[in-house]
């Protein structure tokens, strides 16, 4: 095709080559987006810096690289995701492991909870509940101008399933730990299709960790549906090595009066890109939009935010913070769409940054477009260094600088983290925040990978 | 105590302080009262081991030793404690762990082992009391959403918990009403003993109907111009800071 970069051209080729073999353990309903997905995919292209949902981002590094491809589970893999025990060790969850973007178990993919819920294996799933995948799958995760969400849509084959029931509310947490691992450079895909009907509640916490020091990159997309008066909580602990980039997009539908959060806690990793698309289809839908980045050395944090008001009297609120240090870099982008019909709409956007050095660089851009007339919008971003009034306070009361520094840094990051109503996560987020900052390595400590 | 022999300090080229000298004395509350713009919060924060200003000349001496070599954290864990006259808000840090930083890096450097958890409210349980601050601030972030009455009573709360040997309270009284007023003074005569020392600056004389000073002093223009006892405080309300600068004025023309 005329036009493709070689980038491009690269990714298209694994396509062709591995087509027959991943459709060959997919099943015939998400085979049946493929074809369409990767002629988008062929259109638009690995996104570049001329992308303007990707100026601040340049995704080169890491996808101009020879990766092995991960498209088929072994059964020594699945013996190395049962080692794994994650660090979140006071958190009462139901516990799941992807790994390289497979549920890796033989038997017993897709299990029912006590309340009724199923989790497990997408393309289980798939199988199991044809008329559940057909009505969700493929239907949130659309894109004009991010050809990545087409490669997803693609190839992968794989990933997280979960089917809440209408009314069902599950009071323990799903926790789903993405693993990493291989002895080569690898790329995987995973795909994540959560459905909450009717006046469910469920949260859903999501950690993405690397095992072996070695070349990863990682694009996934999340698909959620969020039913009439339905609450549902996504919450993202990225915690990679230097040499992993992670490419995430999450789209998260709502009906009316349903209520969401969605918290992108990215601890550690060498490139990360976080696309959150939140859909208010319905009124009164409400959604809390959130992140904090702590990014040293090279690495490079980029939050990129949807919000699109399609319907009237509905709230948003998204709140972005990063701790910048070494010559790292971040980029925000938030957008807000208000559309025509979209009257009584509450949208809020704020995104404040600290950098600890002058070579750290942050990049933030609101983004509004207002199409309605009775909307109350407001947004603001801050680039700044720690207060030094509060600097002094705190050593005035005999609190060395070293520690004084983190503590306020601490504070900074605390706006976020308490927007977790899991308290036992909340907490063990605080923990992880400040062993980060302090420059220990928040990794969990069963994690083999020394990847400081 | 405190000994300050000739202090001159400059901010940004323009001298503010031209030459202060103070002597404490262990026990004794020392009133420093002036005009607006006079150099009191400048004295202050100096003591405290603010990095703003630049000490020209003259020395101060803290317990035998040189105050001015030492760092603001330094001289808070040798005892000396500033009381705020705008208290900083600092979200996100929670006054339980501002305070337990505060307690065991000064028990630390006096080679003692941190609190445990289990004293360590119980001592922040009967400070409060102590000070009788509404056990809800403690709860809450550093300052934040405080009112200004509460602000200045947390940072009496902070001295009770922290007990400092040499106390400077910048403008403590300043915006609070009589009951909050009170309270402050409260604190500060309940937490008076006769190894520690009070200066308390201030720019009326009401604060001194509940906390009685030993010496007022008069920081005029950057240097003391006046030094007495507990009287000078009333006469000063009475007559007001002209009678100072016409009584200077006269003394250059005489």
């Amino acid at each position: 095709m005329n036009g493709v970069s070689e980038l491009t051209e690269k990714y298209q080729n694994l396509y062709r080559d591995n087509i027959e073999r991943i459709s060959s353990i997919s099943s015939p309903y998400i085979n049946s987006f493929r074809g369409e997905a990767f002629e988008r995919f062929s259109s638009m292209g690995i996104p570049t810096r001329k992308n303007e949902a990707y100026k601040y981002t340049n995704l080169n590094i890491f996808f101009d690289h020879d990766y092995n491809s991960y498209f088929m589970p072994q059964a020594s893999d699945f013996l190395k995701a049962e080692e794994f025990r994650c660090d979140v060790t006071d958190l009462d969850a139901h516990g799941l492991v992807l790994l390289n973007g497979f549920y890796p178990t033989i038997t017993d993919k897709l299990r029912q909870l006590p309340s009724g819920v199923w989790v497990g294996s997408l393309n289980e799933a798939a199988i199991k509940f044809p008329e559940l995948i057909e009505k969700h799958y493929g239907k949130y995760a659309k894109s004009d101008t991010d050809g990545l969400v087409h490669l997803n849509t693609a190839m992968a084959s794989d990933g997280v399933f979960v089917y809440v029931p209408g009314g069902v509310k599950l009071s323990k947490p799903v926790q789903v730990v993405n693993l990493v691992q291989s002895d080569e450079d690898m790329f995987n895909q995973h795909r994540n299709l959560i459905i909450l009907e009717k006046d469910a509640e469920f949260s859903i916490i999501i950690c993405d960790h690397t095992l072996s020091p070695k070349k990863f990159l990682t694009n996934a997309v999340t698909e959620v549906f969020v039913g009439e008066n339905a609450h549902f909580d996504l919450i993202r602990v990225q915690n990679e090595h230097n040499a992993a980039c992670k490419v995430t997009h999450t789209f998260i539908h709502q009906e009316k009066n349903s209520v969401t959060l969605s918290n992108n806690m990215t601890l550690h990793g060498g490139l990360i890109r976080n696309s959150t698309y939140h859909y208010l289809g319905g009124e009164h839908a409400e959604t809390i939009s959130c992140g904090l980045y702590l990014a040293d050395k090279w690495q490079h944090v980029d939050n990129f935010v949807n919000v699109d008001h399609a319907f009237p009297n509905c709230t948003s609120n998204q709140l972005f913070k990063g701790v910048l240090d070494d010559m790292s870099t971040g980029a925000f982008n938030g957008r807000i769409l208000v559309r025509p019909d979209a009257q009584g709409t509450l949208a809020y956007q704020k995104n404040n940054n600290i950098l600890l050095t002058d070579d750290a660089k942050m990049d933030t851009k609101p983004q509004l477009e207002i199409f309605a007339d009775d909307v109350k919008c407001s947004h603001g971003a801050t680039v700044g260094q720690l207060d030094e009034n509060a600097l002094f306070y705190l050593r005035s009361r005999g609190i060395n600088k070293r520690e004084a520094r983190l503590m306020l840094m601490f504070g900074f990051a605390h706006e976020v983290i308490q927007n977790i109503k899991i308290e036992a996560l909340r907490e063990r987020m605080d923990n992880l925040v400040m062993q980060r900052l302090r420059g220990e390595l928040s990794r969990c400590a069963s994690c083999v990978v020394k990847c400081g | 105590m405190l000994d300050i022999k000739n202090l001159k300090v400059s901010i940004g080229g323009k001298t503010i302080l031209k030459g202060i000298s103070l002597h404490v004395k262990p026990g004794e509350i020392h009133a420093i009262m002036g005009p607006n713009g006079s150099g009191k919060s400048t004295l202050a924060s100096v003591l405290a081991g603010r990095e703003f200003a630049e000490v020209t000349e003259g020395t101060v001496t803290y317990m035998g030793k040189n105050l001015l070599d030492m760092s603001a954290e330094d001289r808070a864990k040798e005892g000396i404690f500033l009381g705020f006259q705008y208290p900083i808000e600092i979200p996100g840090v929670s006054m339980v762990n501002f305070m337990k930083t505060a307690v065991n890096e000064k028990r630390k450097h006096n080679g003692l082992d941190p609190l445990s958890a289990s004293d360590f409210l119980k001592l922040m349980r009967d400070k409060k009391e102590l000070v009788e601050i509404d056990s809800k601030l403690a709860n809450r972030s550093v300052n934040e959403g405080f009112s200004g009455g509460e602000k200045k009573k947390n940072e009496i709360f902070q001295m009770a918990m922290l007990e400092p040997k040499l106390a400077i309270l910048d403008e403590t009284d300043s915006g609070l009403d009589i009951d909050a007023l009170r309270i402050v003074a409260n604190g500060v005569n309940k937490l008076k003993r006769p190894d520690n020392s009070f200066i308390v600056i201030t720019h009326y004389q009401r604060l001194l109907d509940y906390i009685v000073p030993d010496v007022v002093h008069v920081l005029y223009d950057g240097r003391i111009v006046k030094t007495a006892g507990k009287e000078l405080a009333l006469e000063l309300e009475a007559k007001g800071y002209d009678w100072i600068k016409k009584e200077l004025e006269n003394n250059v023309v005489s």
